[in-house]
C-alpha cells in the first residue's frame, strides 16, 4: 500500500534547529517528512498527493512541551490524558511528557507502560510518561531507573516536590550516568519554602500571606549544581523564577555542566502583583515572582540560559481554587496558551521568534532525545501551522482542558495554531472565529 | 453641599437623636479593610463613631436605625470581645443580632466558608460580620453574598474595626491623629490588628515605627511605608503612643523567639522601657494579654498611661458607626427611617 504523501504548500518554513526561516513548502509521506524547502514546487507531484494550502502562514515543528501534569491515574475529573491532549492539539503541541504525581505515583515499570498504552489508545498527541526519581516521590528510595527508561519513561523528576535529600540527590545523579538519563529538578528548598503561598516580598506583607523566599529556590540549585559537577549527571531545572538562579544557571553552563533550564509562561508574563486580592488562579510553584525576577526569565531565554519554555500545565478543579489563599492548590494550565503567550516575547521585541520556537521544539528534543521537533527530512511529521499576528482573547469557556484555572482568562494575546499534525495526520484545525 | 455634610458631621449632636439624623457619606458596599479607604472615608467612620461614645455611656443605650435589620456575626475563630462588641453594637442600633461560631474542622474548612455563605444569604441577612483564621477569606466570603459585609479579622491580613477604634482612642486622647509619632512592637509579622492600624496611620499622617525582632515582621515590612527598629528603647523614644501586640503564641513553633523569657528581656514593655517614651505617651494593647510575655502587669494596669479599658469601650461605638453607615445602602432603610437622608 502506498504511504499517503502531503505537501504543505505556500507555507513559511521555520525550523529552529537549523536556523531555516524560508517560504517554501513541505512534503510528508505516512508519519515522516520527506522533504522540503523553496524549491518544492506544487506542480511536479501527482494527484494523489493532498495538497494543503498554508496561506503564508508559519509551519514549525510541533511544539514539545516537557512539563505537564494530566491527572490520569486518579483525578480523572481534573484531566485525562485525552482531554489534556486535546488541549494539547487546540494549542499546538505535539508531544507532552507528563509528571509522575498521579495517583498511584508513577515508579513502577508497569505503570509507565499503563500510562504509555492509555496515551495511544485515547490521546490525539504524543504522550511521553515521566517517572518518579524516588518510590511514590516519597524521597527514600531510587525507583528503577533503567528499567523504567527501557520502558519508555523519558525522563526522571519528583514532579512539583524537590529531592530533598542532598545524598539521595548525589545517588540519583550519579547513578543515572550509567544510562545518560535527564533528571528534571523542581528547585524549591522544602524547609524554607514550608507554609509558603507566595513570593515572600511586598505583596505577601501586605496581604498577610506566608512567603515562599526566593532564596529557596537558589539554595538547592546550589546544592544540584554542586552535585552535578560531582557527579557528572544531566539536570533540567524545571521552571525558574529568580534572576539569582538564572545566574547560578550561567556560571554553570560556562563550566561546563550538563545543567539545562526551563521556565513557564507565568514565570515571564505575569508578576507577584498579579496575585491581586488573593487570586488564587495565580497561586503557583514557583511563586510569581517580582518585576525584576520576570524581566530577568526574559533576558534568560533571549540569551539562551534558558533552554526550554513549557507550559507546567497544572489543572485544578473549582473546588481547588475557590478557597482562600492559603487554602487553594498550586497550578496553573497553560496548554492552550503557551503558544501566544511565548509569542508576547516575540511582539514587544524581547527574543526573536525562532530562538522561541526552539524552546518550545528542538531544544526539549535535544534533552529528551526525540528525533522530533525539527523540520528535517526523516523526522517525524509533526507539524504545526500556526499565525503569529492574528490578535485574539483568552476565553476560559473555550478551552478543551477539563480545568478552567487559568489566569489569563480575558487577556490580549496574539497568535494561535491553526493546525496540528502528528505523525503526518491532522489532530487539530481551527474553525474561524475558535 | 458634600463640605456642609461634613461641617454638620463634627458638630456635637445630642445622643438622642442618633438614627433618626442625616448619616454622612459612606460610598463603601463593605468593611473589608482599612487599606484602600480614604482619609475622608476614614474621618466619617471615627467622626460618627464619636457621637455614639456618649450614647453608650448613658442608662437608655438602644437606638432604632436597625431595627428589622438582621446581622450575622459569624465567626469561623474564636473571639470574645470583638464577638461581643459586634453584638452589642447591633443590638444597640435596634438590629437582630444571631451568632454563629462555626468549628473549625481540619481540610474542608473553605469548602464550609463557600458553603455557609451561600447557604446564610438565603437567609437575607443584611449585614455580616465575619472572621476567619485565613488572610482574604473574608473578602472571598463578600463575593459571594449579597449583603453587606464588615471584616471582623482576616488570618494576618486585616483587622480594620480595631484599627478604627485605636485611633478613635487616640484622637479623643490626644485630639489628632496627624504628626503623631506611634510604634507598634511586638508580633507585627502574624497580626492583622498591626497591617490595619498601619494603612490607617499613614493615612491620617501619623508617623509609624515598628519594634520588634526581625523574626517577627513580614520581609520587606520597610516597604509598607514605616520605621523598623530592632532595639526597642530606641525604638520607643520620643514616641506619643505606644501600641503593644499579643505575641501569638497558638502560631509559634519555638523558632520566632528563642522562649518568652528572653522575649519579655528584650521586647516586654516595662517602666524602665516606657521611660524612653514621651512622659505622655499612651500605652495600647488590642488584647487579650499576655501579661508578664509582652506587657508588665503594673504597666498595663497604670491608670495614668494605659487606655486598653477605654479601646474596648470605643470598639463598640466604631461597631455601631460601621454597621449603621453600612446599612444606609440597604434598599428600604429611607421608608423605615422617614427622618434620614
Amino acid at each position: 500500500m502506498a504511504r499517503r504523501r502531503k505537501l504543505y504548500t505556500n507555507a513559511r518554513l521555520l525550523d529552529p534547529a537549523s536556523g531555516l526561516d524560508v517560504k517554501g513548502a513541505l512534503l510528508t509521506e505516512g508519519d515522516r517528512i520527506v522533504d522540503l524547502g523553496p524549491k518544492l514546487a506544487s506542480g511536479s507531484f501527482a494527484g494523489d498527493t493532498e495538497q494543503i494550502d498554508c496561506q503564508g502562514h508559519c509551519l514549525a515543528p510541533g511544539l514539545i512541551d516537557m512539563h505537564v501534569w494530566l491527572r490520569e491515574p486518579g483525578a480523572e475529573h481534573q484531566e485525562t490524558l485525552a482531554t489534556g491532549a486535546r488541549a494539547a492539539a487546540a494549542g499546538g503541541v505535539t508531544t507532552m511528557v507528563a509528571m509522575p504525581n498521579t495517583e498511584p505515583t508513577i515508579d513502577e515499570v508497569a505503570l509507565v507502560e499503563f500510562v504509555a498504552r492509555r496515551a495511544t489508545d485515547t490521546a490525539v498527541v504524543r504522550i511521553l510518561p515521566a517517572a518518579a526519581v524516588t518510590k511514590g516521590t516519597r524521597g527514600e528510595e531510587l525507583t528503577e531507573l533503567g528499567l523504567l527508561a527501557q520502558a519508555g519513561a523519558v525522563a526522571f523528576t519528583e514532579g512539583d516536590k524537590p529531592i530533598a535529600s542532598p545524598r539521595l540527590m548525589r545517588r540519583a545523579l550519579s547513578y543515572a550516568t550509567t544510562f545518560d538519563l535527564l533528571l528534571m529538578q523542581h528547585c524549591e528548598e522544602p524547609s524554607l519554602a514550608k507554609g509558603g503561598v507566595m513570593n515572600e516580598g511586598e505583596v505577601a506583607a501586605r496581604l498577610g500571606l506566608s512567603g515562599i523566599p526566593a532564596m529557596a529556590e537558589v539554595i538547592l540549585l546550589e546544592r544540584d549544581v554542586r552535585l552535578l559537577d560531582a557527579t557528572q549527571g544531566r539536570l533540567h531545572a524545571s521552571h525558574l523564577s529568580t534572576a539569582e538562579s538564572l545566574d547560578v544557571v550561567r556560571r554553570a553552563k560556562q563550566r561546563g555542566l550538563r545543567l539545562t533550564a526551563g521556565a513557564a509562561p507565568h514565570n515571564f508574563a505575569l508578576n507577584e502583583l498579579d496575585v491581586g486580592d488573593y487570586r488564587t488562579f495565580a497561586k503557583v510553584k514557583p511563586p510569581l515572582r517580582v518585576e525584576a525576577d520576570r524581566k530577568a526569565v526574559v533576558d534568560a531565554i533571549a540569551d539562551g540560559t534558558i533552554d526550554v519554555i513549557s507550559s507546567a500545565h497544572a489543572p485544578q478543579d473549582p473546588e481547588s481554587k475557590r478557597l482562600p489563599f492559603a487554602q487553594a492548590e498550586f497550578g496553573i494550565i497553560g496548554l492552550e496558551t503557551l503558544l501566544p503567550l511565548t509569542l508576547e516575547l516575540y511582539h514587544n521585541g524581547s527574543v526573536p521568534l525562532l530562538r522561541l520556537l526552539a524552546c518550545l521544539t528542538c531544544n526539549p528534543a535535544r534533552l529528551l532525545k526525540l528525533d522530533s521537533g525539527r523540520l528535517a527530512p526523516g523526522a517525524p511529521a509533526d507539524l504545526l501551522i500556526f499565525d503569529v499576528d492574528t490578535p485574539w482573547r483568552v476565553d476560559e469557556k473555550k478551552f478543551r482542558s477539563k480545568a478552567k484555572n487559568s489566569p489569563y482568562d480575558g487577556r490580549r494575546v496574539q497568535g494561535h495554531a491553526l493546525r496540528t499534525v502528528v505523525a503526518g495526520e491532522t489532530v487539530f484545525q481551527r474553525k474561524r472565529e475558535s | 453641599m458634600y463640605g456642609a455634610f461634613l461641617m454638620s458631621v463634627n458638630r456635637a449632636i445630642p445622643a438622642e437623636s442618633a438614627g433618626l439624623r442625616p448619616l454622612p457619606p459612606f460610598s463603601h458596599r463593605h468593611l473589608l479593610g482599612i487599606e484602600g479607604l480614604s482619609a475622608q472615608d476614614i474621618q466619617i467612620l471615627l467622626d460618627h463613631s464619636d457621637r455614639y461614645v456618649e450614647l453608650n455611656r448613658a442608662v437608655e443605650k438602644k437606638q432604632s436605625s436597625l431595627r428589622g435589620r438582621t446581622i450575622i456575626n459569624l465567626f469561623f475563630e474564636n473571639s470574645t470581645r470583638t464577638r461581643t462588641s459586634f453584638e452589642l453594637a447591633g443590638k444597640r442600633l435596634g438590629g437582630d443580632v444571631i451568632n454563629m461560631s462555626v468549628a473549625t474542622s481540619s481540610v474542608k474548612k473553605g469548602e464550609t466558608l463557600i458553603d455557609t455563605a451561600i447557604t446564610l444569604n438565603a437567609m437575607h441577612p443584611d449585614l455580616l460580620v465575619v472572621r476567619h483564621q485565613d488572610s482574604g477569606a473574608v473578602a472571598l466570603l463578600a463575593q459571594k453574598v449579597g449583603c453587606s459585609v464588615i471584616n471582623g479579622g482576616d488570618g494576618s491580613h486585616e483587622h480594620p474595626t480595631q484599627a478604627l477604634l485605636d485611633a478613635l482612642t487616640i484622637r479623643r486622647r490626644k485630639g489628632r491623629l496627624e504628626g503623631l509619632l506611634v510604634a507598634i512592637c511586638g508580633d507585627i509579622l502574624h497580626s492583622r490588628v498591626a497591617r490595619s492600624n498601619i494603612h490607617l496611620l499613614n493615612t491620617m499622617g501619623a508617623r509609624v515605627r515598628l519594634i520588634a525582632p526581625p523574626t517577627l515582621l513580614p520581609a520587606y515590612a520597610e516597604r509598607l511605608g514605616v520605621e523598623i527598629y530592632h532595639d526597642m528603647r530606641k525604638g520607643l523614644t520620643d514616641v506619643d503612643i505606644v501600641m503593644m501586640l499579643r505575641l501569638q503564641m497558638e502560631r509559634f513553633h519555638g523558632s520566632f523567639v528563642p522562649s518568652t523569657r528572653e522575649y519579655f528581656h528584650f521586647y516586654g514593655l516595662d517602666h524602665e522601657k516606657l521611660a524612653f517614651a514621651k512622659p505622655d505617651a499612651l500605652i495600647m494593647h488590642p488584647g487579650p494579654m499576655n501579661r508578664g510575655i509582652e506587657i508588665d502587669t503594673e504597666v498595663a494596669d497604670d491608670i495614668h498611661r494605659s487606655v486598653i479599658h477605654e479601646q474596648v469601650e470605643m470598639g463598640v461605638a466604631v461597631r455601631m458607626a460601621c454597621l449603621e453607615l453600612l446599612a444606609q445602602h440597604i434598599p428600604n432603610w429611607r421608608s423605615a427611617n422617614p427622618a434620614g437622608a
